[in-house]
């Protein structure tokens, strides 16, 4: 619904110049800066906050690896969505669920290149009311939208999105919610909607899309997933029912 | 050069609900069909993995491929049509079956009030009381002489229900009794009930108990899933084209279905249809196929757009007000509702199905007083328990912020304990809101695509405010621990999903200079030439369409059987 990337205006356009300048004093083309936000990431910080880890015998997910994002993207991507869901006393955010392992994949597929999308010209900027008018497929909106997190952490705060404090990684969001980013090529609210409404696919989507792991989205707010029938539940009041997932539709020979 | 293939005694455009009845009913009287179906097969067995949020109804895995073709929109004729470059608003159709396999089964008739709202109105509140620019005209055919034809498709999906105190006369009882009422609706209806209202379980596609239709088609039961919408039913249990109306055609042997075939043209010589001209998209081979009777069986755009591209018909003229191909588009008010966050209770909202819901009509066509008011007709005020998946539900009280920690933990809160109820409003045609060929932009072969001009009036706006009104009075009853609803309709936008339900275009009536149809629904300037479908309807009712459309085509299937022996317009 509102994952639109706003329609570009003359305004938007002018500023062409500015963002280029803006590259180039964010320090973003460091490559130390970029790799020390990696290694920071992991660092004792989030640590803390750090839910229990995951039985060893799920140690070898090999659905967790990356089809479209670097390896910087893809740390970028997990440390918003965890701010988007996070961590709490409910259950697992994003990062544990493998949202932006999600993000990747969906990204590298068809969605990703909005391949059942209309995307013939011309291309005319529009009225608010008839939606996305824009070239640019979502895994080029996502790569801009990453990297301009990334230059704007810089220049706010001298440092890479995933070194943020929690709060300055929420204050770099809502600056993108607001549109109050100096973004040229898209739509910084667009952009944020999209990675928001992401996020809760991620989450909430069957599992075999790499992400809500074992369920514990779901589990989490009492959605019992992939059920044959619920006819014996039907009149009686709130009944909890253990998901399943497609993976048990499945006939394993 | 087409290749030209030996003629058939009718061709039908689009097999979906309008194409699949018009098969069963045709080949029963011993025609031989050929269907065309742009999309591809489909089975039951299709739907084996079906319980899927993202595929299904988020990345629209059963909808048209909008990168082949799309439709255009402005809001007024000022401004340039754009494209419609993702799915939002409406959700279009395609593959066997059509919009038939992805609807939620809600199956009403429409009113007596509907089939001469013109006349109705003006007898009632006196000429005045009709806008001059809304284009509002009785149908050509009464409630009373459809009704035979609600009842025939009532009996062949095997619709499961109970009698609505305010609508229609029935000739029978529903075939199947009503769905199984949950702990939700019984909070609804007795809320609605203790408001003096007359509150009934919503008519139903989702079969209630095992039944054997007329035809000899026997269903399971709906296991209550929650997987109708956007979706396709993996017991049958939902009545659509797949399994009920196309197996009794293909079973007479007369019926030959043609999938992947794109219609491109309608062809006619003299006043007449020869036959149609489509491709191949599987070989891109050009394919002529000749007939003695064309049906257009398509969703209501393709219908206008292939009579458009194909000159057939008067092409409607805002200007004047003339002509009658893309004439009375109109939408549906869907916004005006209110919602109940529920601290005291919580309900097993992630079950249900498409058509497992209560309604009432009291605010609904002319059932209440509309003197004061500044709007004609109304809508049904409805709450359902269609399955609250996750992906697509987090609704959190007003204030609340969109992610984050308190997003998170109101949202999961809430899961279960978010209740709505919603109006269904009617979408009254204007003179400005058509259908016609966009002049820039083109599907996949080269065809220009339709462009729809439409937005909300003022008409509109007052329903909305209206009906909300009339369900936050239920849901006050129904005592929430928080409330909200609507504040103002806003313009008509194209990225929200709002509802399938488009109607018009080709519009039915008894005057051949104001309607393109008879009530058979026989063109009126090409006698073999039969155009059925939602696109019949000259405005829109408060409604889901799918009951009075397959009324429609019963009537229409009986009217191209008789067409078939005696020739000549039947109305």
């Amino acid at each position: 619904m509102d994952e639109q990337e706003r329609p570009k205006t003359t305004d938007d356009q002018a500023k062409g110049m500015s963002r280029r300048q803006f590259l180039v004093t964010s320090g973003y083309a460091v490559g130390g800066a970029v790799l020390g936000g990696v290694l920071g990431y992991l660092l004792p910080k989030r640590q803390e906050a750090a839910p229990p880890a995951a039985p060893a015998a799920e140690g070898n997910d090999y659905g967790q690896a990356l089809m479209f994002f670097t390896q910087e993207q893809f740390s970028i991507a997990q440390a918003a969505t965890e701010r988007i869901f996070p961590t709490d006393e409910n259950g697992p955010g994003a990062k544990e669920l493998g949202v932006a392992y999600y993000l990747d994949h969906q990204l590298a597929s068809e969605w990703g290149f909005n391949a059942r999308d209309y995307m013939q010209g011309p291309f005319f900027v529009g009225e608010k009311v008839q939606g996305y008018q824009g070239r640019l497929k979502r895994r080029d909106i996502f790569q801009i939208g990453l990297r301009e997190m990334q230059n704007y952490s810089q220049s706010q705060y001298g440092k890479a999105f995933v070194n943020l404090t929690e709060e300055e990684q929420d204050a770099v969001l809502t600056a993108f919610q607001n549109d109050e980013v100096p973004v040229t090529t898209i739509s910084a609210s667009g952009f944020f909607s999209m990675l928001r409404s992401g996020t809760l696919e991620g989450v909430y989507s069957d599992p075999l899309y790499g992400g809500n792991k074992n369920m514990a989205g779901w589990a989490m707010r009492n959605y019992p997933g992939s059920q044959m029938s619920y006819t014996q539940i039907m009149d009686k009041d709130f009944t909890k029912v253990p998901p399943r997932s497609l993976k048990d539709h499945v006939a394993h020979s | 050069m087409a290749k030209k293939l030996p003629k058939t005694d009718v061709v039908i455009i689009g097999v979906g609900w309008s194409g699949g009845i018009i098969a069963s009913e045709l080949t029963k009287n011993g025609l031989s069909v050929v269907g065309l179906e742009r999309g591809r097969e489909r089975t039951t067995e299709d739907y084996f993995m079906v319980h899927d949020e993202l595929r299904y109804a988020l990345r629209y895995e059963l909808m048209q491929d909008l990168s082949k073709e799309t439709i255009t929109f402005r809001s007024n004729e000022k401004i340039r049509a754009l494209p419609m470059r993702q799915y939002g608003s409406f959700l279009l159709g395609e593959g066997l079956g059509g919009a038939g396999v992805h609807w939620n089964g809600q199956t009403f008739r429409f009113l007596p009030y509907d089939f001469q709202i013109r006349s109705l109105t003006e007898e009632r509140y006196g000429k005045n009381k009709v806008p001059a620019e809304m284009t509002i005209q009785d149908w050509g055919i009464t409630y009373d002489e459809l009704e035979p034809y609600f009842d025939a498709f009532e009996k062949m999906a095997g619709i499961s229900g109970e009698e609505n105190p305010l609508g229609g006369k029935r000739s029978s009882p529903y075939p199947t009794p009503p769905m199984i009422q949950t702990p939700s609706m019984k909070r609804f209806a007795d809320a609605a009930s203790k408001l003096n209202l007359h509150p009934f379980t919503m008519p139903s596609a989702n079969l209630s108990t095992a039944y054997t239709n007329p035809d000899g088609i026997s269903r399971a039961p709906c296991q209550y899933c929650g997987y109708c919408e956007r979706f396709g039913c993996e017991f049958g249990a939902k009545a659509d084209p797949v399994v009920t109306v196309i197996p009794v055609a293909k079973k007479t042997g007369k019926f030959e279905i043609r999938t992947h075939s794109n219609v491109r043209r309608i062809l006619h010589t003299g006043g007449k249809a020869t036959g149609v001209l489509y491709t191949d998209i599987t070989t891109g081979e050009e394919i002529e196929q000749p007939a003695d009777i064309v049906v257009l069986t398509g969703y209501v755009f393709n219908n206008v757009r292939l009579l458009l591209m194909s000159e057939i018909g008067k092409p409607y003229d805002p200007a004047s007000g003339t002509g009658v191909v893309g004439k009375n588009y109109a939408y549906q008010v869907m916004k005006g509702s209110a919602m109940g966050f529920f601290d005291d209770a919580e309900y097993n909202l992630f079950a249900g199905a498409g058509s497992l819901g209560m309604s009432l009509d009291d605010y609904n066509g002319d059932n209440f007083d509309h003197s004061e008011l500044n709007f004609i007709h109304g809508g049904n005020i409805s709450f359902t328990n269609t399955g609250q998946r996750p992906i697509q539900n987090n609704t959190v009280p007003e204030g609340t912020p969109k992610w984050g920690k308190e997003f998170k933990a109101q949202s999961l809160k809430y899961a279960n304990r978010v209740l709505k109820v919603g109006g269904q409003g009617a979408s009254m045609p204007f003179r400005h809101h058509y259908l016609d060929l966009d002049p820039t932009y083109k599907d996949a072969f080269g065809d220009p695509l339709i462009r729809i001009t439409f937005d909300f009036e003022e008409q509109d706006r007052q329903l909305a405010k209206y009906l909300t009104d009339r369900c936050s009075e239920i849901m006050q009853e129904m005592r929430p621990s928080l409330m909200e609803s609507l504040k103002e309709l806003g313009p008509y936008e194209i990225m929200t999903y709002q509802s399938t339900h488009n109607t018009g275009g080709v519009i039915m009536g008894s005057d051949p200079s104001a309607s393109a149809v008879n009530n058979y629904l026989q063109m009126w300037d090409m006698e073999n030439l039969f155009v059925i479908g939602a696109s019949a309807f000259a405005h829109n009712s408060g409604y889901n369409p799918t009951g009075t459309l397959g009324a429609l085509s019963y009537r229409a299937a009986e009217g191209i059987a008789t067409y078939s022996k005696k020739g000549g317009i039947l109305a």
